[in-house]
C-alpha cells in the first residue's frame, strides 16, 4: 500500500460513513504512530466516538481504508471480538464495567487468555496470571478494593477499573473515550499521570473535552469537526488556529 | 481438569438442595413400596407420580434459569425444548406398544393404522430402541436450539426481539404437531403406553423408579449447571447479561458463549420432557402452548432468578399450589397465577430464595459490622 501504512500502527485514510444521509466521517485521515500518546478533541457529532466504532469493527465505513500494525491488517473486515484480540481495547463514554463482579473478577476476565468457551470453563486462575492482575490492580490504584463489587465503586475508579481491563486485554493501542468525564480535579491529574504511564508501553488515543486535562497530557492534539480533521498539532498551536476558535473553543 | 470444574459447583446451597433431593429420591419410593397403605407416611402412587412432574418441571425452570438468569436470554418457548423432548420418549414408549394396540398392527402405533398409513415414516425408524430414542432426546431439542441459535444470535437478535421469536418458534411447533399428516398422533397426541424397557409404566415399581430417576437427573443436572455457573464462562455469561458490548470488545465471540448456553439449556429442558412422558402417561401438542412456557418464567421469577436453586423450589411451590388450587377454585386460577407474578414483580424482585439470601448477607454483614467494635472492647468514636 502506500508508504505510511508501513510504520504507523493506525492508518484511517478517506474514512466517510453516513447515517440516514447525516455524514458522521467525511473522508477522514490520520494516524497514529507505534508509542504515541494522541489527544483528540473536537464539538459534539463531530465524529469522534463514530471514528472509535469504525476502529473497533461496530461500525462499517462507507468508503476508506482503516489499517493496523503497519498496514499488515485490514480492520474493515474483521468483527468487533477478531479487532480486540488483535490488540485494540477501547474504554467507553460511560464507564462499562461488569457491576455484578467483584475488582479482581473483572480483570480476570479481561485477561488477554484463551477466549474460547471450552478454554473458559475449564480455566483455573495461574500463579501467572494472579501476578498480573496484582500489578494492574497496583497500576490502576484499585488494590484495597480488589474483593468488592465493581458496582460498589465510585465513578472515578470505575473508570480506572474499566482502563485497568483494558490494560489486562495487552492492548497495542488503546481507545480511551472522555476518561475523565465527571471525575474530581484530583481524580482527572491522577487519571493525565496513569495515562502517560501507559502510553510509555503503547500507543494511546484519548477523546476529551476538558482542555485541562489535555494540555496535562501535553501531547499531539488532532482536532475533528464535522467529520473530518480541522487541525493537528500542540495544544498551543492548536487552539490559536481560527479554525478551531470558530468552530469548537469560541462556542 | 474435568474434576475441579465439577468440584468449584459444589457450593453450600447447592450441596444442600442436591442431598434434599437425592433424600426424595430414596425416601418417596421406599415409602410407597414398603409401608403399607394405612401407614399415614405412605406415599401413594399417584402423589408421586405428581411429585416427580413438578420435578420435572423443576429441571425445565432450572434449564431456563441457565439462559435467562445468567444469560439474559429471555426464552419464551423454553416449553419446545420439553415437549421435544416428552415427544422422542413417546415415540420411543408407542413402538413399545406393539401389537397390545386397538388395532394390534405389530409395527403402527394406532393412529397410524386409523390414518390408513401403510408404512412407518422414515422419521420413527429406531425409537423401537432406547438407546436411540434416549439419545434423540438431547439430539433434537439441541439441535434445534443450536440452529434457531446460530441465526439468532449470529445476527444480535436481542431482548424483546429475541423473546417474541421463541414465542413463535414454539407456537410454529404448535401448530405443526396438531396436524394428523404430520405423524405424530395430531391433536390426540401420544398415549396409552404400556411399558418402558419391558416394565409395565403403571407399575409401582417403574412409577418408583422414575421418580427417583427425576429427582437424580435433577440433582446432575444442578451440579452441571452450578459448575458452568461458578466457572470463568460463568463470569462471562454475566458479563453477557449485563454489558454486552463490553464482552465483545474484551474479543469474546459472544454468539458462540450464548448458543453453547442455549443448546445446555435446551438438552436439560428436553431430559425433562423426556421424564415427564411416562409419568403422566401423554404427550400432546398442547404441550407447545406458548402459555406452558410463559409459566416456566412465573416459576423461576417466583422461585429467584440467577440462583439455580430458586426456580426448583418455585417450580414446586407454584405447581402444588396450582394443582391444590384448581381442585378447590378450579375458576380462579389463573387469576391467581397472574396476581402472583405481580406480586412477586412487586415486592420480591429477586424471588424467594434470592430475598432470603438478601436478608441473610445483611444479617452477617452486620455481625461482623459489631464484632470488630467488640474485640477491640472500646466504643466506636464518633465521626
Amino acid at each position: 500500500m502506500i508508504d505510511k501504512t508501513t510504520n504507523s500502527l493506525l492508518y484511517l485514510n478517506g474514512v466517510s460513513v453516513s447515517f440516514d444521509g447525516f455524514k458522521a466521517l467525511n473522508s477522514l485521515s490520520f494516524t497514529v504512530e507505534p508509542g504515541e500518546l494522541r489527544a483528540i478533541i473536537g464539538p459534539n457529532g463531530a465524529g469522534k466516538t463514530t471514528m472509535m466504532d469504525i476502529i473497533t469493527g461496530k461500525t462499517r465505513p462507507d468508503s476508506g481504508d482503516v489499517y493496523f500494525d503497519g498496514g499488515k491488517i485490514d480492520l474493515t473486515k474483521k468483527d468487533e471480538a477478531e479487532i480486540a484480540q488483535l490488540g485494540i481495547g477501547r474504554k467507553f463514554q460511560k464507564p462499562t464495567v461488569f457491576e455484578s463482579h467483584t475488582v479482581w473478577d473483572n480483570l480476570e476476565l479481561a485477561l488477554n487468555r484463551n477466549r474460547g468457551v471450552f478454554a473458559t470453563l475449564f480455566y483455573r486462575l495461574s500463579a501467572e496470571d494472579k501476578n498480573r492482575i496484582e500489578e494492574i490492580l497496583t497500576t490502576v490504584r484499585l488494590t484495597h478494593r480488589r474483593d468488592e463489587l465493581a458496582a460498589n465503586l465510585s465513578h472515578g475508579q470505575k473508570q480506572w477499573l474499566e482502563i485497568g481491563m483494558l490494560l489486562a486485554q495487552e492492548p497495542k493501542l488503546l481507545l480511551v473515550d472522555e476518561p475523565v468525564a465527571g471525575m474530581t480535579d484530583a481524580e482527572t491529574a491522577e487519571t493525565a499521570i496513569l495515562l502517560r504511564e501507559i502510553a510509555k508501553t503503547r500507543s494511546v488515543v484519548v477523546v476529551e473535552h476538558d482542555m485541562g486535562f489535555i494540555r496535562d497530557l501535553g501531547v499531539k492534539v488532532t482536532c475533528l469537526a464535522e467529520g473530518s480533521v480541522l487541525a493537528e498539532g500542540s495544544i498551543d498551536f492548536v487552539s490559536s488556529d481560527p479554525k478551531v476558535i470558530e468552530n469548537y473553543l469560541g462556542r | 481438569m474435568i474434576t475441579s470444574f465439577f468440584l468449584r459447583a459444589l457450593e453450600g446451597r447447592i450441596v444442600a438442595m442436591v442431598a434434599v433431593l437425592l433424600g426424595f429420591a430414596v425416601l418417596v419410593p421406599m415409602s410407597n413400596l414398603l409401608l403399607g397403605p394405612d401407614n399415614p407416611l405412605h406415599v401413594p402412587t399417584y402423589v408421586m407420580s405428581l411429585l416427580g412432574k413438578y420435578l420435572c418441571y423443576a429441571l425445565l425452570a432450572l434449564a431456563l434459569d441457565l439462559v435467562w438468569g445468567y444469560c439474559g436470554i429471555l426464552s419464551l418457548g423454553h416449553g419446545a425444548f420439553f415437549s421435544l423432548g416428552g415427544y422422542a420418549m413417546g415415540m420411543y414408549l408407542m413402538r413399545q406398544i406393539g401389537s397390545r394396540g386397538v388395532y394390534g398392527d405389530p409395527i403402527l402405533p394406532d393412529f397410524m393404522v386409523f390414518l390408513n398409513w401403510k408404512q412407518l415414516p422414515w422419521f420413527w425408524y429406531g425409537f423401537d430402541m432406547f438407546w436411540f430414542a434416549a439419545l434423540m432426546v438431547l439430539v433434537v431439542p439441541g439441535l434445534l436450539a443450536f440452529v434457531f441459535g446460530w441465526f439468532a444470535f449470529r445476527s444480535r437478535v436481542n431482548g424483546v426481539y429475541l423473546s417474541i421469536i421463541t414465542q413463535a418458534m414454539t407456537y410454529a411447533l404448535l401448530l405443526a404437531f396438531f396436524r394428523n399428516d404430520m405423524g405424530f398422533g395430531g391433536n390426540n397426541g401420544l398415549t396409552d403406553y404400556k411399558d418402558i424397557l419391558g416394565f409395565s409404566v403403571q407399575s409401582d415399581g417403574t412409577r418408583s423408579v422414575l421418580f427417583a430417576l427425576s429427582a437424580i437427573m435433577l440433582a446432575l443436572c444442578l451440579i452441571l449447571a452450578s459448575a458452568i455457573v461458578r466457572s470463568k464462562f460463568g463470569k462471562v455469561l454475566l458479563g453477557v447479561r449485563d454489558a454486552e458490548s463490553r464482552v465483545r470488545f474484551l474479543g469474546f465471540r459472544v454468539e458462540n458463549i450464548k448458543l453453547f448456553t442455549f443448546v445446555v439449556s435446551a438438552m436439560m429442558a428436553g431430559i425433562a420432557g423426556a421424564l415427564f412422558v411416562p409419568q403422566v402417561g401423554i404427550i400432546n401438542p398442547g404441550e407447545f402452548a406458548p402459555a406452558n412456557s410463559i409459566e416456566v418464567v412465573i416459576w423461576t421469577a417466583v422461585g429467584g432468578r440467577s440462583t439455580l436453586i430458586g426456580p426448583i423450589i418455585g417450580a414446586v411451590l407454584v405447581n402444588g399450589g396450582k394443582t391444590i388450587f384448581t381442585g378447590v377454585f378450579p375458576e380462579f386460577w389463573l387469576f391467581a397465577l397472574g396476581g402472583l407474578f405481580v406480586l412477586v414483580t412487586l415486592f420480591l424482585p429477586k424471588g424467594i430464595v434470592g430475598t432470603v439470601a438478601q436478608a441473610l448477607a445483611k444479617r452477617r454483614a452486620a455481625q461482623a459490622a459489631e464484632t470488630p467494635t467488640h474485640l477491640n472492647g472500646k466504643p466506636q468514636a464518633a465521626e
